[in-house]
């Protein structure tokens, strides 16, 4: 008897502690915890959302932004910031769709969309390291550019043809039948951001390069006096967020069929109230990649609810990311205050 | 010392644009003892761990490490060849895991990635070698202590097997607890072989720690000496480049200054500190005095007259002006309260270089009257003219870039600022610093008239001549800690200063030497 007391007690401490030590998880685990109250709040209100054809489509229309918000995940644990991704979306996939249709190879053109993708963030990465252009205006300019550019290929929407082999990538496969619609559906597209979410979860957590991530948040002067590759790492963090933005591009053409040089508009910062809801410090040094996912599901399911609302007007949307984003931000700050004591 | 030294340094010359860093200056490191590098801000010794460490190129000398030459690319070269090193800052990422800041770039690595059991099990036998193995390795470092993550830093540098460890000032932010602890893992690594650079502004603790001593006065190598053979004074001595005879022969010139043991007392601070800058110390500063504050530098004399100001927050104590109870505690309630301060560091937190000679000399008076009430330009005119011709600053054209002046007369145009605000209490941060004989002469005259006219002077100068030439009174201050009060006199001069703090052993206070002891009388 006395021994199981004690093992209690000391499951209890030793929790107590567990939770102090991984103060920094707190704001993930309350973005998993507001996810799932949406969730039940939705199912109680109006119905129909925890089910399975919910679910999916809720992943299906969520992948890009899981995708790019993965990407800002790295750069903004380094402290950098990256907001080009929604106009290097915008340019990538404009290109894609006319390579396309003037018949190049649909998986050549994939893999060009993503090595675009990946150059815009060689160009960002070079400003920022080499020039020591703040990471703001390095990747404004950058969007900027590849708006223009995007604007340069065409103004009207590039529509693929119905044959084009990139939209096998929106292919709905049905893992279970259910009644009626309810039906589990996966896309490569969705498998494609889970690949994604889990090579980042193992490049952050399980390589030395991504503990240099880490590293470079906690204390850039640090990293460098402890002789970690703080260079080369900086370089990495947007060349990764701008592959992952040519990913995020094939992704989102693949399910519209078409590409619009105003696509993206604004996505950039739905990828970073996605990372900060996600518990990433904008500060850099604290950030997990499944809390992005949750971040970006919180902004997805949000839309979902409003729209069966149908009573709140769509304008009131951003205000509620806004709010949303307010309050984990506030979180934050106040987990970080609990860390200085 | 029989074996071969591990780091040889020879003729070693580093030149920054407009001064010579370091000029010919050599070094030796043998396995096994603690070498301390001694010399004032500015001897260079930083200069050299950044020469050593491949953070600096050279531009003449050679290095060798174990007999190799080498020229190291940076930290991580260095490393590489066993020269580990820890800075006055924790260079550590607090976001970090306790072991992880231990293994980071070392991180064990399996099949899947880095295998973190392992890495932890590693971090975990290091910090054991170093009698740190109570702490978790899962442990967040921002939950330890400054002084725990300083050893921590220093079971990094032995992850790495380093040979050569240097030790930047690691002491300057911990207590003498955590002092005693560094030293006994220091203890424990030099028995093992490994070669200890270190670096303190603290003569105790050099002379608790160290086997050896290399001395540096403005980037040139003044001598290499066995601690036992060189007392405190003669150290002092080296550091400053007196020999203590010649400064035998300065007599106190202060002596036909009248005191003013009656006048009204305008500041008076009981138990004024703030951990980790300076200890608590009581002050009382008379109408028409000049208080000088002398020691060595680092020993918290710019620290105490930041907390007079505000420019720093005090945490213990009070402060009376003229009799009323007040908190300062910001800048802009020194201003308020008549105190002024003109900080040791000109260019940074002096002059605004790219405003004109007019703009930087109202910049006080405008600071106190709040932004949103310009001075009329009549006014600004007047406080120009009055202390351009008073101070006799020079180009005399107010309308100059202040970066275009002399350093002297920037210096000249920093004490009028300070002056149009009219202050009781005016604090001079080493204002004679780096100027020529005619301005520094004019300065110090101004400084006695100031007295004259009723202000009540604090005067900081690391010339002691200057400081008993000055003061009325002198405070005497080492290693952070008010040791002593002299009223000047005929008897006193610079060298009754340096004597003063050769001579304050901290063991009737101080812990450190305290905690020496008990453990004597234990064994």
């Amino acid at each position: 008897m006395t021994a199981a007391t004690m093992t209690e007690s000391r499951s209890s401490t030793s929790l107590k502690d567990w939770i102090k030590l991984r103060l920094e998880l707190l704001p993930t685990l309350a973005a998993l915890v507001i996810f799932i109250a949406m969730v039940i709040y939705g199912e109680v209100a109006y119905g129909r959302i925890v089910q399975m054809s919910t679910m999916s489509n809720l992943l299906i229309n969520n992948s890009h932004l899981i995708i790019i918000a993965v990407g800002m995940t790295f750069v903004i644990i380094t402290g950098g910031i990256d907001l080009s991704v929604g106009a290097v979306i915008a340019f990538t996939s404009v290109a894609g769709v006319m390579l396309t249709n003037a018949g190049w190879n649909g998986w050549l053109v994939v893999l060009l969309m993503v090595a675009m993708g990946g150059l815009f963030g060689v160009v960002s990465g070079v400003l920022v390291q080499y020039f020591n252009v703040q990471p703001f205006i390095a990747t404004l300019a950058m969007m900027f550019l590849a708006r223009g550019l995007a604007s340069m290929l065409s103004t009207v929407p590039e529509r693929l043809a119905a044959d084009a082999s990139i939209l096998a990538l929106a292919t709905q496969f049905k893992i279970i039948d259910g009644p009626k619609v309810n039906d589990l559906i996966i896309t490569p597209g969705v498998i494609i951001a889970l690949v994604v979410v889990l090579v980042a979860m193992f490049l952050l957590h399980r390589t030395r390069t991504g503990r240099t991530v880490y590293a470079i948040g906690g204390s850039e002067q640090s990293a460098q006096l402890m002789g970690l590759p703080v260079h080369a790492t900086k370089m990495w963090v947007y060349v990764i967020s701008g592959l992952l933005a040519g990913v995020a591009a094939v992704v989102y053409t693949s399910r519209l069929g078409i590409a619009q040089n105003i696509t993206g508009i604004g996505w950039e910062l739905d990828a970073i109230a996605a990372t900060v809801i996600g518990g990433t410090l904008l500060t850099g040094g604290v950030g997990f990649v499944l809390g992005s996912v949750v971040g970006s599901l919180v902004l997805g399911l949000m839309i979902v609810l409003i729209t069966r609302d149908g009573g709140i007007p769509p304008e009131a949307t951003t205000i509620i990311t806004g709010g949303i984003l307010l309050v984990f931000v506030l979180l934050q700050r106040l987990v970080l205050a609990r860390q200085r004591d | 010392m029989s074996q071969s030294p591990i780091v040889e340094m020879k003729d070693i010359s580093i030149s920054f644009p407009g001064v010579k860093a370091l000029d010919g200056v050599d070094f030796r490191l043998f396995p096994g003892e603690v070498h301390t590098l001694m010399g004032e801000n500015g001897a260079g010794k930083s200069t050299l761990i950044k020469a050593l460490t491949g953070v600096y190129r050279i531009d003449e000398g050679v290095i060798s490490v174990d007999g190799d030459v080498v020229q190291f690319q940076g930290t991580a070269d260095a490393q590489e060849a066993g020269v580990s090193t820890v800075y006055q800052e924790v260079n550590l990422c607090s976001n970090l895991s306790i072991g992880e800041n231990v293994m980071l770039g070392h991180e064990v690595r399996g099949r899947f990635g880095v295998n973190w059991k392992a890495t932890h099990e590693a971090a975990t036998k290091t910090l054991r070698k170093l009698g740190l193995g109570h702490l978790d390795p899962r442990a967040s470092l921002a939950s330890i202590s400054l002084a725990m993550q300083q050893l921590v830093a220093i079971s990094r540098a032995m992850v790495t097997q380093a040979r050569v460890l240097i030790l930047d000032e690691p002491t300057s932010s911990l207590d003498s607890n955590e002092v005693e602890q560094l030293f006994s893992v220091m203890r424990q690594l030099r028995d093992e072989g490994v070669a200890i650079l270190f670096v303190s502004h603290f003569l105790e603790q050099v002379y608790a720690i160290s086997d050896r001593l290399t001395v540096l006065r403005n980037g040139q190598f003044v001598g290499e000496y066995a601690t036992g053979e060189l007392d405190q004074a003669s150290l002092i001595g080296k550091m400053i480049g007196k020999e203590i005879t010649a400064l035998r022969s300065l007599d106190s010139q202060s002596a036909a200054r009248g005191h003013r043991q009656d006048a009204e007392t305008v500041y008076l601070a009981r138990g004024l500190g703030r951990k980790g800058s300076i200890e608590p110390f009581d002050i009382e500063l008379k109408r028409g005095e000049v208080v000088g504050l002398a020691g060595l530098l680092g020993s918290g004399r710019t620290e105490l007259a930041r907390l007079i100001y505000g420019a720093d927050r005090p945490d213990s104590g009070d402060v009376e002006i003229h009799g009323h109870k007040v908190a300062v505690h910001t800048p802009a309630a020194g201003l308020r309260r008549r105190i002024a301060f003109s900080s040791e560091n000109r260019r940074d937190e002096g002059i605004i270089r790219d405003l004109t000679v007019r703009e930087n000399l109202v910049l006080g008076v405008q600071a106190k009257r709040g932004w949103a009430r310009p001075l009329p330009r009549k006014q600004v005119d007047e406080i120009v003219d009055k202390y351009m011709v008073e101070l006799g600053v020079r180009p005399s054209d107010p309308n100059r870039a202040m970066r275009n002046l002399s350093g002297g007369n920037q210096q000249k145009a920093l004490l009028g600022r300070w002056l149009a605000t009219k202050p009781d209490i005016l604090i001079l941060d080493e204002p004679t610093r780096g100027i020529d004989v005619g301005a520094k002469a004019e300065i110090q005259e101004q400084v006695l008239q100031l007295a004259a006219e009723g202000v009540a002077v604090i005067f900081i100068s690391s010339e002691l001549e200057e400081v008993v030439r000055l003061s009325d009174r002198i405070i005497v201050l080492k290693d952070h800690r008010m040791i002593a009060e002299v009223t000047n006199g005929p008897e006193v001069s610079a060298e009754t200063i340096v004597k003063i703090i050769a001579d304050h052993s901290t063991e009737q206070n101080a812990p450190v030497a305290r905690a020496h002891k008990t453990k004597e009388v234990a064994l």
